[in-house]
């Protein structure tokens, strides 16, 4: 079940429903801080990318959703983290097309052009954190 | 959660009610490629009209679903791709080349009744 504490909501993400859990949570909460249509479904499917990877690639990890304001902006932050096996070249990961699965290779790069700022890091037999915002237009 | 399937003549007809987990949407596959085989289906609709995201992991298992029932002989038509999703889809970079879409029902049901077994793709 998903958490919710003062410093956002938490969904651990284990198995393939908890993808599904991860996308509605983060929709109702870029709901609650005032995006609408499209943006909605931007962030709600870029975090289904993000959380897939986790579940394809490390098994579990956790999916933490926040509101955010910088300069007087809103919006929303997503981080997810994982203790999998970490991702040796980020460079190419980012490429479309590249995949160690098999799959199409596009839920890092596609995730990164959905979103606003897109930060990864990763260390090979640590895990993996990915950091993604979008901001509410003026 | 499994997705119903309808027959209408020679049509199957699947609507998405819900948001899908993975397994729903490979369950829907199985289901599809077995029933087109026994019930002698010519056409296939997937109404995604309910869908809330169409990520790659789904974009990629209806175009397997659109390849499978070609080879058993009916064609597929994806119907109801909400304009939120269909712009989310190409900012990920998902396309569905070579995969019949129609705006709904009759759309795609013109499509099947217009199309040989099996034809994939527009025109
Ligand atoms: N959380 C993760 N842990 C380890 N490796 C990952 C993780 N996320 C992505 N990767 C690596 O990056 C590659 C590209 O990921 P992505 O763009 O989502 O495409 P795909 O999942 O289709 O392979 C994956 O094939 C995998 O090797
Ligand atoms: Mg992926």
């Amino acid at each position: 079940m998903p958490v919710m504490g003062d410093d956002g909501i938490t969904v651990t993400i284990a198995n393939e429903s908890d993808i599904v859990t991860a996308r509605q949570m983060g929709r109702a909460l870029s709901e609650q801080v005032g995006f609408q249509g499209s943006d909605l479904t931007i962030i709600a499917t870029a975090i289904s990318e993000i959380a897939r990877n986790i579940v394809t690639y490390a098994q579990r990890g956790e999916i933490v959703l926040r509101p955010v304001t910088a300069n007087s902006r809103r919006g929303v932050v997503v981080v997810a983290r994982d203790d999998g096996p970490g991702i040796p070249d980020i460079a190419r990961a980012m490429q479309d097309g590249y995949s160690t699965g098999k799959t199409l290779g596009l839920g890092l790069p596609g995730a990164r052009r959905l979103m606003d700022e897109f930060e990864i890091q990763s260390e090979v037999g640590v895990g993996t954190i990915v950091t993604m915002r979008k901001w509410l237009r003026r | 959660m499994g997705i119903p399937i309808l027959k209408l003549g020679h049509v199957l007809i699947a609507s998405i009610q819900d948001a899908l987990t993975d397994n729903d949407l490979i369950q829907l596959r199985d289901d599809l490629s077995s029933q087109v085989g026994w019930s002698r289906a010519t056409g296939v609709i997937i109404d995604v009209s309910a869908l809330d995201v169409m990520d790659s992991f789904a974009t990629r298992t209806l175009r397997g679903i659109a390849d499978i029932t070609k080879l058993r002989g009916a064609k597929t038509v994806i119907v109801g791709i909400q304009p939120d999703v269909a712009f989310a889809m190409i900012q990920l970079g998902l396309d569905l080349d070579g995969v019949t879409t129609g705006l709904d029902l009759d759309e795609g049901l013109a499509a099947i009744g217009r199309g040989d077994r099996g034809d994939a793709g527009h025109g």
